[in-house]
């Protein structure tokens, strides 16, 4: 099987003003089908770069990423969009859920994108819905859901389209402990079932949940090593 | 696709139904540009059809041809007040082009009416029997004189329907009656259907007609027997009025000797240059209004962008979260379109009802006539939507063209 996730020598250099700022300097890493993947760092170290990078938000400047052995470096916006919407989903620090919008309708928007029929999107988002267990609230808006609840729903966004990427950007962050680990279960869930996970984060405790942790420093990889994780099947 | 249009539509209305008052007020420029289109190209449009009306009075394909000014010793003297044109003149217009359908000629003077104990100062036409023809006359009662009262100088009468209200009382009939004209006694025979207001405003129904040689032997008295005020003539076709008043000209140049440089001592006009002459000054109105309509509509949309931008930057992160989870710069850029789209033409639908209420308003109110016409409405609806995708286009592009990344990250 070849590996889902393959960079090479990947560089990122933003120009700020007349100032130079090396975001990433020469990350290569792969990473297999199934794996659940902790990329740890300060802020500032690049772990966010990289990972708009791994989703198909932002592109390289230099060196190659190959996703499901497609180069996505030379990839037009909506190229880029569709891959997005195909493969991966995104959790974010602050759930990124649209304003005054239900919950259903919010994890209906990557198959309204891809131009499901209405009723289909809402049986998959429904479901999607349910296995993060938030049967029952689909018409809520966000601003009547717990922050727990709230994440929830962007999982649901993000597992609605049966992605082979899902990833986790600091999902804690702005979570209380017993919140923080209902999340965590959930996307330890979603990875026994083959979703590779990659999760970004600064805490040990929850990159504890990962099989493999990649620290990031200064742009570079620090160190790359499995963990015993509490996941009980360690990724292919 | 459908499924996408239809709910990127239910979403700007609940985003613009969310911001109600900002929405309104936005919408309140396109409203009142398309507003006052309807409402002004109705009430033009009016105007122009009354004013057709008034053309038609004229009679169909109508020719009249008045006897030019006469200059003594320098001084000008009224149009009309030559003694230029003759029934000689008609008669041979009536020979010499074979596309006149019928040729009229009639003299005017202004005399007291009598009946019994009532009486009215009004004009009286002495006419040639197909004058009443050309003129597309109807008759409420009664009927016209003919060519053998003509020939005899027969005292016979026709009256309009404001002399008839002058001086017969309300139920008398007035076919049969006897009146006097200038103490000569007329039988009148004929009682006019109304036409109303011509071109120029006068009142078209304070007529008497009686038949030419009568009027010029016995009533009004003439120097040059047989001088005309004006020859009327038609053609069958509308298409040959041009030729027919040029071929005339030609007739009555050669019959009066003028020469080269001599300018002619008569007018011709047609039906169709007085139309134009009216049309014209309507259309000049129409265009004004138009110009108007327009600046407003353009304000109008300027507002539409302006509230456009805001809501870009309002929702910027929203645009981000879009983005990350798949939408293409199209479906970005048709969500902020569909978003201006449905504000201009919300407020085009409201603009058109409030133009037609105006325009009921203003023929209630004012008495006006106004026409409000399934194109106007047409037209009006679609520079609505012209201006939600032309003012919609610049906002919706900036939205598509963000860096999801950046999308994301603003606060």
């Amino acid at each position: 099987m070849n590996p889902l996730i393959v960079g090479e020598d990947i560089w990122k250099v933003y120009r700020v003003g007349d100032v130079e700022v090396q975001a990433l300097r020469g990350v290569s890493v792969t990473i297999e089908q199934g794996e659940f993947v902790a990329i740890m760092g300060s802020s500032g170290s690049g772990k966010s770069t990289l990972m708009n990078i791994l989703g198909c938000l932002d592109q390289p400047t230099k060196g190659q990423y190959r996703l499901n052995g497609v180069e996505v470096g030379q990839l037009r916006p909506d190229q880029l969009a569709e891959i997005r919407n195909q493969q991966i989903g995104f959790v974010f620090q602050s759930f990124n859920l649209i304003p005054r919008t239900s919950a259903l309708e919010n994890a209906q928007l990557p198959l309204f994108y891809r131009g499901l029929s209405l009723k289909e999107q809402r049986t998959l988002a429904s479901a999607a819905l349910q296995r993060v267990g938030l049967k029952g609230r689909e018409h809520h808006s966000p601003t009547q859901l717990s922050g727990g609840q709230q994440q929830r729903v962007a999982i649901a966004r993000a597992l609605v389209t049966s992605p082979s990427l899902l990833l986790a950007d600091e999902p804690t962050g702005n979570l209380d402990t017993e919140s923080s680990q209902d999340i965590m279960g959930i996307l330890e869930g979603l990875n026994r079932d083959g979703i590779t996970v990659i999760l970004v984060t600064h805490e040990v405790d929850i990159a504890a949940y990962a099989s493999r942790e990649i620290v990031v420093k200064d742009g570079q990889i620090l160190s790359d090593r499995a963990t015993k994780g509490r996941s009980q099947v360690v990724g292919a | 696709m459908l499924a996408f249009v239809w709910l990127t539509v239910i979403t700007a209305l609940r985003v613009l139904g969310r911001n109600r008052l900002r929405a309104g007020l936005t919408m309140l420029g396109i409203i009142i540009g398309v507003g006052a289109v309807i409402a002004m190209v109705s009430i033009g449009e009016g105007a122009k059809q009354a004013v057709q009306k008034q053309i038609a009075t004229m009679g169909t394909n109508v020719i009249m041809i008045w006897p030019s000014y006469m200059t003594i010793g320098g001084v000008r003297g009224a149009q009309g007040g030559a003694v230029t044109l003759t029934v000689a003149d008609a008669l041979e217009l009536k020979k010499r082009i074979p596309i006149l359908s019928e040729t009229g000629w009639l003299i005017r003077s202004t005399m007291q009416i009598v009946n019994g104990s009532r009486n009215w100062n009004g004009p009286v036409h002495g006419v040639s029997p197909s004058y009443v023809t050309i003129r597309d006359w109807s008759f409420s009662s009664g009927g016209s004189f003919t060519q053998t009262d003509m020939e005899s100088a027969a005292r016979v009468a026709l009256l309009g329907q404001t002399v008839v209200e002058n001086i017969f009382e309300p139920g008398e009939e007035p076919v049969g009656a006897i009146i006097r004209i200038k103490n000569v006694p007329f039988r009148v025979i004929g009682v006019l259907s109304p036409k109303g207001q011509s071109v120029q405003g006068s009142d078209q129904d304070d007529v008497v007609f009686i038949p030419f040689t009568t009027a010029e032997r016995k009533v009004f008295g003439t120097l040059f027997l047989g001088s005309v005020g004006g020859v009327f003539v038609s053609t069958e076709r509308t298409e040959d009025l041009a030729d027919a008043a040029e071929q005339i000209r030609q007739v009555m140049r050669a019959r009066h000797r003028l020469q080269g440089e001599q300018p002619d001592d008569f007018t011709i006009r047609t039906q169709v240059e007085i139309g134009k002459v009216q049309e014209g000054t309507s259309e000049t109105l129409t265009v004004m209004l138009m110009i108007i309509a327009s600046v407003s509509l353009l304000v109008g949309g300027i507002g539409i962008m302006n509230i456009l931008l805001v809501s870009v930057t309002e929702r910027t992160r929203e645009i981000g979260i879009r983005m990350a989870v798949g939408a293409k710069r199209f479906h970005i850029l048709i969500q902020f379109l569909i978003e201006a789209l449905t504000l201009s033409v919300v407020g085009g639908c409201i603009g058109i009802l409030f133009g037609v209420l105006a325009a009921r308003l203003t023929t209630v109110i004012a008495g006006w006539p106004t026409i409000i016409s399934s194109d106007t409405v047409a037209v009006a609806f679609v520079f609505s939507v012209v201006v939600g995708l032309f003012f919609g286009l610049y906002p919706a592009n900036k939205a598509a063209r963000l860096n999801p990344i950046d999308a994301l990250r603003y606060e």
